[in-house]
């Protein structure tokens, strides 16, 4: 069995708290409390008195620069004290630098044109453990980032360097204490063990721990179930290609791994050469101070600074010279060497050089090729490094470009030092710091360089953004009788018209071709008139490409004017995938398919209706039926638009009387729908509300009185003008009612909307059992939209439920006088096969994109009884006209 | 109904001492101590150590301690040091 402990010590997490005395304890207690109310009173703080204190905070870790290195080196025996003044004050000026003009309190950032604002909030009490290695540099930059960010944090240094990091967080805390920081924002652990770290790490009031240190420090504290910020070794492989400036890039080299005595975890520990500039290389970094190792002494070397039990480097070699390095091994080098370079045929525990070396000993590899450097800087990246820090250098872009993807690391470093180029801002622009994100190669939870936000909860306000809405139409619409004629205006050299057999046996084709320009040459490609098949439609393609046709002139129904508009579609953009065009989508601006927008022919589509229902001459719809597969696709987009439409009477003046009470109904539920649309704007409205004027005045005429001239004009107008409304504004679960019975049942569409009508308004007009999430939509005002065409109506009425009723009674009535079935039982559908359906039946209509825009989002179940209403057809009509008949 | 015995106006720059004085004359009362704090903008650790005694004090005596006019920053501090559920609160 396998004890907690024993997980413990594999993980290398300190162990819980149940050791320490309760003297102990309470000590503890007291530094988390103080910085719990420092951290809370410095939430009252604005930005001026935090940069006020910062700045001060800054002033002061220069003035104790030199100092605080004296005393790093002198504690930890580990080091340059010069390059720790550097460290020093690189920890604070450049962060200052970089930090001194960020908004840190309140609004930090804003974004007007994605209306989105975002507000800092300070994490709280910090608990933070610092490394041996960069000790007073890190303690200066934590606290200088704490204060900017108005954190409070508990200090937990490395044991070897308490002395020198409590002097810093003193000199840190006095400075912003006599600037206004609240008392007990920094403290320090006095003399501490495993044991107060893991206490400290759990301590409810600890917000956040930030481990900049060794593997065992950073994964006890991502196990101890707080966040944390835990960055960790290195091992930085450097490709030294072919095509760099070796000089500079020599004294790179040597700059970063002797800075600090290459303490620095971002520092260069293998550098893989390419063959060609091998000896060249050597050659110079021998001229410059450094010690090349033979193969014996490398031997040598690995076996003094190498752990061979661990793999890991020994600690007494970390921060040391290279010439104390020498001595170690009795390997005589001249005074003042700067570097000790062994090289090294491979990377793993055979080759011990090739791990982290955190003092002036650098591994060298001579690659073969490109491919072999690249292989060798992998495998280094993988022994210790992933998610740390890479260099490359080079000047070729490809080069660097294949290097930066294949290498796991925070930080590629191009063409400069690998320690001092990591830390930021002194050679290049990334955020000065002193904690390396290593991302999750790394076992982080960043690549980043550690810096202010990481010490912020920054809150996004997020206001409602007001959606782009639009209206898109034709560019032209010519109408009333003999609008026809305008087809004269527009100049062909090649015209396809493509039309169904009755219209061109009854010579409604030769009407349009009196009109084409003369010199035109003309094709009629006569196709069936049912929704348009893919064959069919490649079919009028191929025609399109023979004839090279300039304009296509559309003349029929809904079936015709898709056909065309399909036609033109692939004839333009010959490699439009319908299947993949008609794939499903919620928002059409953000649909995941996207239209070719690339035209190859420029042609002209020009739709002449000739029924009064669908309104396909003004809409973006398509309906493509696949009858090998099986299916019917609808594709929808602007592109698909005819870019003319002729609404002239003239065209449907034969059309029999049940075309008219099917299309007529066609129409007015297009305007029902688009008028309480979650799309509906002031611009669809006006077109609905019109639509639907028109049919309540004109359909019953125009049924009746077939050849009344006004009526069938005005229909034809209304079922363009609703069509122009849901365009733009869509319909709803009306026809996604209709479209899964009429398929299921093969009736017609006209009809199978006529039947759902008056049951699908009650529906809307009732408070919502569920309501769409729609950025669109302002309030439920579907009820009120209803009351609002009652009114246009005259229907009377005196509250909003009165009004809604008379618009469903009206409804009814019209449907009444146009002779359509009012139950789905009337067609002949028995109950059991309508309820054998309905499984089905709900689950064609639930995928129906049609009810997206719908006021109401319709549950399952609902859309079960919406279908089980209509199969009764008992509306309010026939209880309303009842009790008018008697109260007559 | 509890009688409000004690009303105190804390002035900002003396908040530790007022809620001293406020702590020494629980002993004297019954019912509750009002104090009010719409002059104060900000407060320091050292006004939450007096309040955290304060309501300490207050709870060994059964009194109870109600803070008028407490602006919305020093009360997220009161929240923040779990403190807001030791008082009341009034407008």
């Amino acid at each position: 069995m396998v004890t907690s402990e024993a997980v413990q010590e594999r993980l290398q997490i300190p162990l819980a708290a149940e050791s320490l005395s309760e003297e102990r304890i309470a000590y503890l207690e007291g530094l988390v409390a103080q910085a719990r109310t420092a951290a809370a009173v410095f939430t009252q703080y604005t930005q001026e008195d935090v940069d006020r204190i910062v700045k001060a905070m800054v002033l002061a870790g220069l003035e104790q620069a030199q100092p605080l290195a004296r005393l790093a080196v002198e504690e930890t025996k580990l080091g340059v004290m010069e390059d720790k003044v550097l460290k020093n004050m690189c920890a604070t000026e450049f962060t200052y630098n970089y930090i001194k003009d960020k908004r840190t309190v309140g609004i930090i950032r804003e974004f007007p044109e994605r209306n989105l604002v975002e507000v800092a909030d300070p994490i709280g009490v910090i608990f933070s453990l610092t490394p041996i290695t960069n000790p007073t540099s890190t303690v200066l930059f934590k606290c200088i980032m704490a204060a900017k960010t108005r954190n409070a944090v508990i200090f937990s240094p490395h044991p070897n360097a308490w002395r020198c990091c409590s002097e810093a967080v003193k000199i840190m805390y006095e400075a912003a204490l006599k600037h206004g920081a609240p008392e007990g924002v920094f403290s320090c652990l006095e003399s501490h063990t495993l044991q107060d770290n893991a206490y400290l790490m759990r301590h409810k009031d600890v917000a956040l721990i930030d481990a900049t240190g060794g593997p065992g420090a950073v994964k006890a504290a991502y196990s101890s179930g707080k966040p944390a910020l835990g960055v960790g070794p290195g091992n930085t492989p450097v490709y030294l290609e072919k095509t760099a400036d070796v000089s500079t890039a020599v004294v790179d080299i040597i700059v970063s791994k002797t800075f600090d005595n290459g303490t620095i975890c971002a520092s260069e520990q293998t550098v893989v050469i390419d063959d060609e500039i091998y000896d060249f290389v050597l050659k110079k970094f021998a001229e410059l101070g450094t010690h090349i190792c033979n193969e014996k002494e490398t031997e040598l070397l690995s076996r003094t600074v190498i752990d061979p039990k661990t793999g890991f480097m020994q600690p007494m070699a970390v921060g040391q010279k290279a010439t104390d390095i020498a001595c170690l091994i009795g390997l005589s080098v001249k005074p003042g060497t700067k570097l000790l370079i062994a090289p090294i045929q491979g990377v793993g525990r055979e080759y011990p050089l090739s791990v982290e070396k955190l003092f002036p000993v650098l591994a060298v590899y001579r690659a073969k090729s490109v491919d072999e450097a690249l292989k060798v800087c992998i495998d280094v990246n993988h022994a210790g490094g992933l998610g740390h820090t890479a260099v490359v250098f080079s000047r070729n872009d490809e080069i660097i470009r294949k290097f930066s993807e294949v290498m796991n690391a925070g930080r590629i470093i191009v063409n400069s030092p690998g320690s001092v180029g990591a830390l930021g801002a002194v050679y290049n622009d990334l955020v000065p710091t002193f904690s390396f994100g290593c991302g999750t190669g790394g076992g982080n939870s960043t690549t980043d360089n550690v810096n202010i936000y990481h010490y912020l909860n920054i809150k996004r306000v997020a206001r409602r953004t007001q959606a782009h809405m639009w209206f898109r139409v034709p560019n032209q619409i010519y109408f009333n009788l003999n609008a026809v004629e305008n087809v004269r205006q527009f100049p062909s050299q090649s015209t396809i018209i493509i039309t169904n057999p009755a219209l061109e046996k009854f010579g409604l084709v030769d009407v349009v071709r009196r009109y084409i320009p003369e010199g035109t040459h003309v094709h009629v490609s006569v196709i069936p008139d049912a929704e348009p098949e893919v064959k069919v439609v490649m079919q009028g393609v191929e025609a399109l490409n023979f004839y090279k046709a300039d304009q296509i002139i559309a003349l029929g129904g809904g079936s015709v004017i898709d056909a065309a508009k399909i036609m033109k579609l692939k004839y333009e953009s010959p490699d439009a995938d319908l299947e993949e065009l008609a794939a499903p989508f919620l928002d059409l601006r953000k649909r995941v398919v996207q239209y070719p927008t690339e035209k190859v022919n420029h042609a002209r589509l020009i739709a002449i209706s000739t029924t009064s229902g669908t309104g396909s001459e003004v809409t973006p719809f398509a309906v493509l039926t696949d009858k090998e597969c099986g299916r019917k696709v609808t594709l929808a987009d602007y592109s698909l638009t005819p870019d003319v439409a002729i609404v002239d009477p003239q065209f449907v003046m034969s059309m029999p009387k049940g075309l008219t009470a099917d299309t007529g109904v066609d129409c007015l539920t297009h305007a029902l729908e688009a008028a309480v649309s979650n799309y509906a704007s002031a611009y669809t409205d006006s077109n609905a509300m019109q639509a639907i004027r028109l049919v309540f005045k004109y359909l019953p005429i125009a049924y009746e009185h077939p050849r009344d001239e006004e009526a069938r004009s005005m229909m034809h107008n209304a079922a363009c003008i609703a069509a122009m409304a849901f365009a733009n504004a869509s319909v709803g679960v009306n026809h996604a009612l209709a479209h899964a019975f009429g398929a299921r049942f093969g009736v017609a569409h006209g009809r199978a909307n006529a039947l759902m009508l008056p049951h699908v308004i009650a529906y809307n007009a009732a408070v919502p059992a569920k309501f769409l999430p729609s950025p669109y939509q302002k309030g439920y005002v579907a009820h009120k939209k209803y009351a609002t065409v009652a009114d246009l109506l005259g229907l009377g009425g005196h509250t909003i439920e009165e009004k809604v009723k008379n618009l469903v009674v009206a409804t009814e009535q019209l449907l009444d006088q146009l002779g359509f079935p009012r139950s789905i039982a009337d067609l002949g559908i028995s109950r059991e096969e309508f309820e054998r359906a309905m499984p089905e039946l709900t689950k064609l209509a639930f995928d129906d994109p049609s009810w997206r825009s719908n006021p109401r989002m319709p549950l399952m179940s609902e859309l079960a009884d919406l279908f089980w209403k209509a199969y009764e057809g008992r509306g309010l009509a026939k209880v309303a006209s009842t009790a008018q008949q008697q109260s007559a | 109904m509890a009688m409000i015995a004690v009303w105190l106006k804390i002035d900002e720059e003396h908040v530790v001492q007022a809620l001293q004085e406020a702590g020494e004359k629980l002993d004297s009362v019954e019912g509750e101590v009002a104090l009010d704090f719409s002059s104060v903008r900000r407060i320091d650790p050292r006004a939450i150590r007096a309040l955290e005694e304060l309501a300490g004090i207050a709870d060994d005596k059964g009194v109870k301690v109600v803070l008028r006019g407490v602006n919305v920053g020093v009360y997220k501090v009161l929240k923040l040091v779990k403190l807001g559920s030791r008082f009341s609160f009034v407008a």
